[in-house]
């Protein structure tokens, strides 16, 4: 300000007040244009679409210059750093894209009756399919989810309505937390190093798998539905405490259904979390060629364990098998997605009304 | 009922139905089994693992290479380290970018979707993350670790192969992988905390004329700074516990090197147990189950640590 004084030693209000500002319209303009002339140099010219897009992006350093020129330290700091917080959104975004562009492109052709009704069973080269991952996913999962839900549901309303805040039950939020970073193959040698105990060394079951899954699964189920309970109503409770109902009673009648599509959610975007899971699985399901529908003997191969054993031991020749674990890891990103969408789907139509 | 009033007389105490006591014990002991399952964990390790860590290098055989425990361990552990410590670099400055963009740069009304694209990574699962690496971006990386090599050769991260030429199996990919993984976890906690602001805070700033920057960096990023801490402590966790992404796109022998884009990598844990367990057997088996400890105790470590900050930061901030 006293500089704009000395330069102008009677100013007028109006430039007093105003300082030099890049036209609003500017960076928007400016953005559009580094966008067009990526897409001209990708489509125009023989550069690769990421040294296109690096040569767009740096294009868009004008506009902190301009700044730094028209307005100054302080605007063009703003700007640079809107930039880069921009920057940073798009480049979380490549990885996203080029993801679900390849495996789409990869595995949507593998996509057949046969892939996903034949099993792997005496197949050598091409031909073969899915079948028996997919029993074996679906099995797997659905024992985890058997296993964990009672335990974290159960979990979940003794933290709200039994735990009242005591030791025990601070302990339990404490680790259940801690428990939620066990690193997925730790859960498998767990499971592991249970069974072996009973059956001997290599040993290799369906339910295993099960029980490492649920290890993963139990703080996830806990955590949201200890956040949906905590929801419900202190008033639903009281109305129901004063009626003369027990509290169990008041728990399974009112409680839970007030939350029940909360806990659907959570649970379904549990079993989504888990669905996806290879490394405790490699250790303890194992994989096999054939259909198994028997959780409690023999080796059960799952979804992501084939993906990983197709594309990393390929065999020869390698192309047949790295596009049958292109076409698995294409229902399994399915897989997940649906699960996912079912719980949003759930969450929308069904939470009480009044609610968000 | 008659039971009730019968009781009643005697004293205002509140009546406890067996139903009541059935249900209290089944969620006790559903809390009680979660502790017990946590305990289990490290029990049953240990004791599959114990045999592992005594047994003379000579028992082991010739599976780790002649070595015993600690010292087949060891690099195991500098390189699960390393490849978790670089990931962050990479993913950290990312997510707390992302995570500004999402609470205070998007336009409002297109937060929300923005946030649920981003929590769509976090729902790719891991062996997909691994395909990618191994077959898609360890290939685009080739040309560029190959500069990298040819430029900046000097430096010892970037030395690349004794015999020139650079491997894009490296380390420094599994890495990117890894922070791509994470990246998605330390998103959401960073988002969180960002939007729990004081709204006063911001405002105060704005209307002395700070700009967005400037408000931004003195009124929400003190307040978060310990989120920012926790959230890259969980990340850590995740990624030093990630298995698939590094097995597949890894090619390790099990060395330590400062050497980012060579052919010879160290390994990590979780990845060389991924590799090695379907085809291990005796003592072996029980050597690498002592390194699924090891990795155990160091991914609680991190997490206990993330959580105790969390903790520490409920008790004294206001605004929780």
């Amino acid at each position: 300000m006293t500089t704009t004084l000395q330069r102008n030693p009677e100013p007028d209000l109006q430039s007093l007040l105003h300082e030099d500002q890049l036209p609003t319209w500017l960076p928007r303009t400016l953005v559009a244009g580094a966008a067009l002339i990526t897409i001209a140099l990708v489509i125009g010219t023989s550069l690769s679409i990421a040294q296109a897009v690096l040569i767009g992006w740096l294009l868009t350093w004008s506009l902190p210059i301009a700044s730094r020129v028209v307005e100054g330290g302080r605007k063009a700091a703003d700007r640079t750093v809107t930039l880069l917080v921009a920057s940073a959104f798009g480049l979380a975004l490549i990885p996203l894209g080029s993801i679900l562009a390849l495996v789409i492109s990869r595995g949507a052709p593998q996509l057949n009756a046969e892939f996903l009704t034949y099993s792997m069973r005496n197949v050598v080269g091409e031909g073969g399919g899915i079948y028996h991952a997919l029993v074996g996913t679906l099995l797997v999962t659905a024992a985890a989810t058997v296993i964990s839900v009672p335990i974290g549901l159960f979990t979940a309303i003794y933290l709200v309505e039994y735990g009242d805040g005591n030791r025990l039950s601070r302990w339990i939020t404490f680790l259940v937390d801690v428990m939620t970073g066990i690193p997925s193959i730790v859960a498998g040698l767990f499971a592991y190093a249970l069974f072996v105990i009973f059956f001997g060394e290599g040993i290799r079951l369906g339910i295993g798998g099960a029980v490492a899954l649920a290890v993963l699964m139990v703080p996830i189920v806990v955590r949201a539905c200890e956040e949906m309970l905590k929801l419900v109503p202190n008033e639903l409770r009281e109305a129901s405490f004063a009626l003369g109902v027990p509290k169990w009673r008041t728990v399974v009648k009112v409680v839970l259904p007030t939350a029940i599509s909360g806990i659907v959610t959570g649970v379904t975007l549990a079993i989504a979390r888990v669905i996806g899971e290879t490394a405790p699985l490699l250790i303890i399901a194992g994989l096999t060629d054939s259909v198994n529908f028997n959780l409690f003997s023999e080796r059960m191969t799952t979804l992501p364990v084939f993906t990983y054993f197709s594309v990393k031991f390929p065999g020869v020749p390698p192309e047949a098998s790295i596009d049958r674990g292109w076409g698995a890891a294409l229902v399994l990103i399915i897989i997940v997605m649906v699960l996912n969408l079912i719980a949003r789907a759930v969450s929308y139509f069904f939470s009480p009304k009044g609610e968000r | 009922m008659s039971s009730t009033t019968e009781r009643e007389k005697q004293a205002p105490r509140p009546v406890r139905r067996p139903g009541d006591r059935i249900f209290e014990g089944l969620s006790t002991s559903a809390g009680i089994l979660i502790l017990l399952t946590l305990l289990g964990v490290a029990i049953f390790l240990t004791l599959e693992g114990l045999p592992g860590i005594t047994a003379s290098a000579d028992e082991i055989g010739g599976k780790t290479g002649g070595k015993g425990f600690f010292a087949y361990v060891w690099p195991l552990v500098f390189g699960t380290v390393w490849a978790a410590v670089i990931a962050l670099l990479i993913a950290v400055p990312v997510a707390i970018g992302v995570a500004l963009y999402i609470s205070h740069y998007a336009p409002r009304r297109l937060s929300a979707t923005l946030g649920y694209v981003i929590d769509l990574l976090a729902a790719v699962p891991s062996v997909v993350y691994g395909l990618w690496g191994l077959l898609f971006l360890s290939r685009e990386l080739a040309p560029f670790y190959q500069w990298l090599a040819d430029n900046l050769g000097f430096i010892p991260f970037f030395a690349g192969n004794p015999s020139g030429g650079v491997s894009a199996n490296s380390i420094l990919t599994a890495s990117l992988v890894l922070a791509v993984m994470v990246l998605p976890i330390i998103t959401a906690i960073c988002r969180e905390i960002f939007l729990q602001t004081p709204r006063l805070h911001e405002e105060a700033a704005l209307a002395l004329g700070a700009t967005r920057w400037e408000m931004v960096r003195m009124s929400v990023f003190p307040y978060a700074r310990s989120g920012i801490v926790s959230a890259s402590m969980l990340g850590l966790g995740r990624a030093l516990g990630e298995t698939m992404a590094v097995a597949m796109v890894l090619s390790a022998s099990g060395i330590v090197t400062f050497n980012l884009i060579g052919s010879t990598n160290p390994s990590t844990i979780a990845a060389n147990i991924a590799l090695q367990f379907p085809e291990a057997f005796g003592t072996f088996t029980n050597v690498l189950i002592a390194t699924g400890l090891v990795l155990f105790v160091i991914t609680f470590a991190a997490n206990f640590a993330a959580r105790a900050i969390v903790e520490r930061r409920k008790d004294f901030s206001g605004a929780n």
